[in-house]
Parts: C-alpha cells; sequence; structure tokens
C-alpha cells in the first residue's frame, strides 16, 4: 500500500502535467456518450438500471475525487466520510422530517463542502502522503461516529435507516428505477459541466498551478491556502451529493456501508479510470462496480485474489488508465482519417 | 382514463380464468417465477469476503446440502438451484446482489442471507416486490414481524430472547447481585444490552453497577475486565464474540475475578472460546443454546451428529467441524426442505410463505432434545427456545428445562 502511495505521489507531476483540454472529452464524443447514458435504459432490465444509476453515483464521487487529486494534486483516502456525511444528510432529513429528495442534495452539498472546508484548514498544512494519512483517519472514524449513542434518535446507531424510495414525478410512466436513473444522470451532467467549466476557469487554473508547482504558484500570486481548502471543500460537497443520491437509490444507509473499503474503491476508480482526466470517473467506477462481479464469477471462492490480479493487470498494461486507451483510439482513428 | 377499464377486464379475466382453471388445476402444478417442473432456483447471499467473511462456511455448507439433497433425487422431483452471491457484508452490495437475484436471475425466493445490517437494507424492496426473504442468518429480534413485513422470515433465537432467559434466571436465584456488563459496540450487543435491561425492568438501574463495550478493532479487551471487577460486581454478562470471549474468561480468571459468569451463546463454542480460553477458567460459566455443539465430547455417539458427519465426510470434505457455522448451515438448510417438501406442487411465493409459517414441531437432528421450531401467521420467529447450560469438566451440561421466550419485532 504505502510502496504504492509513494509511487503515485512521486510521478504525480510528471503523470499529472494534463494540459486543462486533455481532460475533458471532445464534442462529439460527448454527445454519443450522452445519447447512449440516456438511450440504455429504454432497453434494459430494471435491475441493470439500477446498476446504471450506481455506475452514476460512484462516477460522480470518483469524478469529485478526480477535481482534487487530478486538479489541485492532492490526496484523499477519506471520501467515503464525505460520501456517508452526505447520504445521513439525505436519508435523516427525508425519513426524519419528511424533506423532498431533491431538496436533500443541495443541502448536504452545502453541508459536505463545509464539512470538507473546515477540515481542510488543519489538513492543508500536510501534503503528499501525509495529508492521505489524515484524510484516511477520517475515514476510518466515520462509521463509528455515526454509531454514537446520543446521534441514535436521527441516525437509527448501528441499525441504519431505511429511506423510501421516490416515485416518478407528474405521473410520468415511468419506474421508479427509471425515474431515479434520470434524475441521476441530470445531476451528474450538471454537475460534470460544472467540474469542467471549474477546471477551465480562473481558479481551475490556479488548482493547477498549486499542482504542478506550489511555489511557483505562490511567487505567482495565488493564495496557495484558499485555494487547497477550496478544492478540498469542492471535491467534498460533490462527494456529498453522491452519497445522497446513493442513498436514494440504495434505500438504505448504515455505518456499514461507508467503511475505509468505500474510499480505496472511490481512489482505485480514479486511478483506473486515469488522474486527471474526468471522463475517466464513469470508466473508473464502472470498474469498481462490475469487476468484482466478475471476479467473483470466475472464482467464488478466490474472488479477492482474482480482484487483484485483475487489478494489477490495468495497472500494468495500461499505467494512465483509461486516458491512455482513449488517446490510443484517438490517434488510431485519426490515422485512419488520413488515409 | 381507460386504465380504469383495464383493471376491471383484467378482474374480469382473471375471475374467468380462475373459474375455468378451478376444477381442472387440482391435481395440476402452481409456479411462480423460479420455479418449474425439474428445478427450484433459491438465491442466497453471504460475506464470502470483507470483515465478516468467517460466517461464508454457512453459505458453502447450504450448498454442500443441497448437492446432497439433488444427489437423492430432489424435493418432490425437483432439483434445487442454489445460487449465492458474495456482498462482503456491505448493505449497498447486498441491495444489488438482491435486485441481481430478484430480477436479473429471478429466483423462487432468497434464503438464509446473513447479518443484519445487509438485510435491512433489502428488507423493504423484498416486501414490496413480494418475494420471500426466508429465514434470514440474524439474531436480531426485528424480523419477527409478519404485520409489516410479511415476506421476511427470521431462523434462530433472537438475542433478545436469549437474554431474557439469563435476565429471568438471576432476578429468581440471584435477586440482590450486582452485574457487571461486557458487550460489543454494534447491533449485536446493543441487542442484547436491550433484552437484558428489558427483562430486569425497573430493577435494571440498581443490580447493574458497570457496563462496558468494545470495539471489534480493540486488539484485547483486559483493561475493561480490570475495570469491570474494580466495579465489585458478582455477576458478570458476557456479550461477547469468541475471540473477545476467550480473552475475558482467561483475564478474568487471571486476576482472580469469580463472579457468576453469563456467556453468550454466540461465544458458547467449546472448540473456538473455551479451550482457548482454558477449561480451569471456565468451570461454572452458565450460557445457552439450541444446536448441539459439534466439540462437545456428550455427542460422540448422538445419530444426529453422525448423520451429520457422514454428510461433510461425502460433500463437504474440507469444513472445520469445531465451526459451529458448519452445524448452523446444515440445521436451517433442512429447515427450509422441510419448507419445500410441504409446499409439494404448489411452488408459489404465497404458498412458501404459508408453509414457513405453519411449521409446528419441527425438531431436527442438529437440535438440542426437546428443541422444537414453531411458526404460525402470527409468529415468524421459528426458534424461540433455549436450555440453560453449565461448563463442567469439558463440557456443557445442560440444567432446568427447554425455555421459550418468544419476543416480537
Amino acid at each position: 500500500m504505502s510502496a504504492a502511495v509513494e509511487e503515485v505521489v512521486t510521478e504525480a507531476p510528471a503523470v499529472e502535467a494534463v494540459p486543462k483540454r486533455a481532460m475533458t472529452l471532445g464534442t462529439g464524443t460527448s454527445l454519443v456518450v450522452l445519447a447512449l447514458l440516456i438511450l440504455a435504459p429504454l432497453v434494459v432490465k430494471n435491475f441493470v438500471i439500477f446498476q446504471l444509476t450506481m455506475l452514476l453515483v460512484y462516477g460522480l464521487a470518483v469524478l469529485a475525487l478526480n477535481i482534487l487529486t487530478g486538479g489541485s494534486g492532492q490526496f484523499s483516502l477519506g471520501q467515503s466520510a464525505f460520501y456517508a456525511v452526505g447520504a445521513y444528510t439525505s436519508a435523516v432529513l427525508m425519513e426524519q422530517y419528511n424533506v423532498n429528495y431533491a431538496l436533500t442534495l443541495p443541502i448536504s452539498g452545502i453541508l459536505c463542502f463545509a464539512v470538507g472546508f473546515l477540515f481542510g484548514q488543519p489538513a492543508l498544512r500536510l501534503s503528499g502522503v501525509y495529508l492521505a494519512l489524515a484524510t484516511f483517519a477520517l475515514a476510518t472514524a466515520m462509521p463509528q461516529l455515526l454509531k454514537l449513542n446520543f446521534l441514535e434518535p436521527w441516525t437509527g446507531g448501528v441499525q441504519g435507516l431505511v429511506v423510501t424510495k421516490p416515485d416518478a414525478p407528474f405521473g410520468l410512466p415511468m419506474s421508479q428505477d427509471m425515474w431515479l436513473y434520470y434524475f441521476t444522470l441530470a445531476i451528474t451532467i450538471a454537475i460534470y459541466v460544472g467540474a469542467v467549466n471549474l477546471l477551465r476557469s480562473r481558479s481551475g487554473r490556479a488548482f493547477m498551478a498549486i499542482r504542478d508547482n506550489e511555489i511557483a504558484a505562490s511567487a505567482m500570486g495565488i493564495d496557495v491556502a484558499l485555494y487547497k481548502t477550496l478544492a478540498f471543500g469542492v471535491s467534498a460537497g460533490i462527494t456529498g451529493i453522491a452519497g445522497s443520491l446513493g442513498a436514494i437509490v440504495v434505500q438504505f444507509v448504515a455505518p456499514d456501508s461507508y467503511t475505509i473499503g468505500l474510499a480505496i474503491q472511490l481512489f482505485l476508480g480514479m486511478v483506473v479510470g486515469g488522474v486527471g482526466w474526468l471522463p475517466g470517473s464513469i470508466v473508473g467506477a464502472a470498474f469498481i462496480i462490475f469487476v468484482p462481479n466478475m471476479a467473483e464469477n470466475i472464482s467464488k471462492g478466490l474472488s479477492g485474489a482474482v480482484f487483484g490480479v485483475l487489478l494489477f493487470l490495468v495497472i500494468f498494461v495500461v499505467p494512465h488508465g483509461a486516458r491512455q486507451v482513449a488517446i490510443f483510439c484517438q490517434q488510431t482513428v485519426a490515422k485512419f482519417r488520413k488515409r | 382514463m381507460p386504465a380504469f377499464d383495464w383493471r376491471w377486464g383484467a378482474l374480469a379475466a382473471a375471475l374467468a380464468m380462475a373459474a375455468a382453471t378451478s376444477t381442472a388445476s387440482f391435481a395440476q402444478s402452481k409456479y411462480d417465477t423460479g420455479a418449474t417442473d425439474t428445478e427450484i432456483k433459491i438465491g442466497n447471499i453471504m460475506p464470502y469476503s470483507g470483515p465478516a467473511s468467517a460466517y461464508g462456511v454457512i453459505g458453502r455448507t447450504e450448498a454442500a446440502y443441497f448437492d446432497k439433497i439433488n444427489a437423492e433425487g430432489g424435493i418432490n422431483g425437483r432439483k434445487i438451484n442454489f445460487i449465492s452471491y458474495d456482498d462482503g457484508y456491505s448493505p449497498p452490495k447486498t441491495v444489488e446482489q438482491a435486485r441481481k437475484l430478484v430480477e436479473s436471475d429471478e429466483v423462487l425466493f432468497i434464503f438464509n442471507s446473513l447479518g443484519t445490517p445487509p438485510n435491512s437494507a433489502i428488507q423493504k424492496y423484498m416486501n414490496s416486490k413480494k418475494v420471500p426473504q426466508l429465514f434470514v442468518a440474524t439474531g436480531a429480534t426485528k424480523w419477527n414481524d409478519p404485520k409489516e413485513f410479511p415476506w421476511t422470515m427470521g431462523w434462530q433465537p433472537s438475542y433478545q430472547s436469549e437474554s431474557h432467559i439469563y435476565a429471568k434466571y438471576i432476578l429468581k436465584n440471584r435477586p440482590n447481585g450486582k452485574i457487571a456488563i461486557l458487550y460489543q459496540n454494534d447491533d449485536y450487543g446493543k441487542d442484547y444490552l436491550k433484552g437484558f435491561k428489558d427483562e430486569l425492568g425497573a430493577k435494571a438501574a440498581s443490580m447493574i453497577v458497570a457496563e462496558e463495550s468494545y470495539e471489534t478493532t480493540e486488539p484485547t479487551i483486559d483493561t475493561h475486565i480490570v475495570t469491570l471487577k474494580a466495579s465489585g460486581a458478582d455477576i458478570f454478562f458476557n456479550i461477547t464474540t469468541p475471540k473477545f470471549a476467550a480473552q475475558a474468561i482467561r483475564k478474568a480468571a487471571e486476576i482472580g475475578w469469580k463472579p457468576e459468569h453469563f456467556l453468550n451463546n454466540v461465544s458458547a463454542s467449546i472448540g473456538s472460546v473455551i479451550r482457548p480460553a482454558g477449561f480451569d477458567a471456565a468451570q461454572g460459566i452458565i450460557s445457552s443454546a439450541y444446536l448441539k455443539d459439534p466439540t462437545d465430547p456428550q455427542w460422540k455417539d448422538d445419530p444426529g451428529m453422525k448423520g451429520w458427519n457422514a454428510f461433510l465426510d461425502k460433500y463437504y470434505p474440507d469444513a472445520d467441524r469445531t465451526d459451529l457455522s458448519v452445524m448452523f448451515g446444515y440445521t436451517v438448510a433442512q429447515g427450509l426442505v422441510h419448507v419445500l417438501k410441504n409446499c409439494g406442487n404448489d411452488l408459489t411465493r404465497v404458498n412458501v410463505m404459508k408453509q414457513a409459517a405453519s411449521i409446528k414441531d419441527l425438531s431436527l437432528p442438529g437440535f438440542l432434545p426437546g428443541i422444537t421450531a414453531n411458526t404460525s401467521a402470527t409468529d415468524f420467529a421459528p426458534l424461540a427456545q433455549l436450555q440453560l447450560m453449565r461448563f463442567k469438566g469439558q463440557t456443557w451440561e445442560r440444567f432446568g428445562d427447554v425455555i421459550s421466550s418468544d419476543v416480537g419485532g
């Protein structure tokens, strides 16, 4: 573990000098992907729609981490904590205070932004592996904090909370699963577009300057402390919204759902998708959802080991993740066009 | 709205069909999704990986037992197709796997899915889909709630009913005792604690002099035992899982604390708790049980235990025979086979629940003598009986009658 992190840490500046345009997809490709995402639920079973919705939710959480790591060059193993705060905010508001599910999303987003921003205040004094460790502590503490006795009237303690699944509004003739899928898709697209624009903006350039060279960035007049905390807050906020959506889709929150395992999965998703390449987030999410199932199909007893081997293969063959595959495809297509 | 007419139309059609088939269908088979003339598809979700992976052997034992049933011709001529998935004890993954089983694999029902948080996560879904969530592998009390959740049923005696039995015993035999409690800080520990305090009632406040909780991540619980001893308690209720139970027994003996020691049934295994803690340290401990402990020498020549060994020899030779979970999986699989046999040729989800809710005095070879499973339309807790036992020499000595204590969810 430590070796892997170290390697990423030392390699990070070299790998991640991703120019801002290379962090997104071209317009044509974007439209194709969008069309696929919109049409997919019309032809598949409800169960697959559910999986696709989870794909978007995890994709969003990976995207949030990608903004933090790929954008501003900071590491976090604590995303599961923000995800949990978001999930619990929605669940508690919906079940205990009868707040509409859609309204709980901005509330969790803002709350998680605040938590992330505050946590970032002391944490930004740390960097690299030390920051990763501090966030790791947050992730390990979160499930136990959720079990605290005095929070139990709201959180349901260890038993968790069951969340009611919303129906499609205005009497739309679609199943709950399909409605939630489109709801999640709309929010994912909005956040994706927002994230792309953020990285293209003045703040985004500041993030990337800090990532590439902190000293140079501060010499250019960038308030390093502020922008680092800001990146942390934005990332936490988006993770919180993903957590909220996850709670609504899964219909259940419990401390056991948000262990350090989730944080590591998100980290893994980011690396597999390509650090700093936002569209890769979806690919990374697909990896963490579908590959464990594949591994289980190959061998039930050794599913963990098979998953490890598959992960190793991915890192070995395409160390820069899905971005590398995408670039390869792009170049191949370009070659054919020239002929 | 045409929907209105459509509904009446459907009703009329259904009535017509019912009338047409009611005479002919008497001898015919009825099926829901997941059952055919040749096969019954059963889903199962187990933590084969993750923090609770030690319980994965339950799923493996069940698979082996259904292999045996299939090799012997199946149930009423139908083979069992047992599909078991891993959820790693993570509730969101449980939801995914349950939906996969119900919507993609199209199983008749989900059987013996393990763990309180994972089962809580799918309970609402299963009930809204009207797919049985049968004999869940958790001791939480909330599964016995046929009014709210008519498609969910527990299996083992609940933690609270076990706690009640100890509390009753203490109130009767040691009404002036001072009680110290150690419990695991999770749903399981708190469920035991609640049952215990409920039964002590008003006397709980005066009798309980010390309460300590521990986290499963702690390497040792020695300091808690020292604190509890210092409280001056002369009764110790030990709500811990096997590793910690062994530590607690050993530490109490080391520091010379000799309270009347009540050990929860979760850790009553001789092989994994008492022997590692030392037989000397464990003399006089009181616990309770409903299953035969395979590591207890008194069952060496018991026909039920011999049958269990013969089954393991043939279908699951690499099983750890000191593990009570293997006995648990074996017994609950037999309970399911009993229900499915009673379903006859009516393998609908409604009938599976109906048969599961009409178990009368079912005695299985793994149960202690006198223990039976019973259910009814208002009682969804098949096992509610336990017998107290005291550790003596190298074995458990059962004493008193079989005690029942049904607790609703």
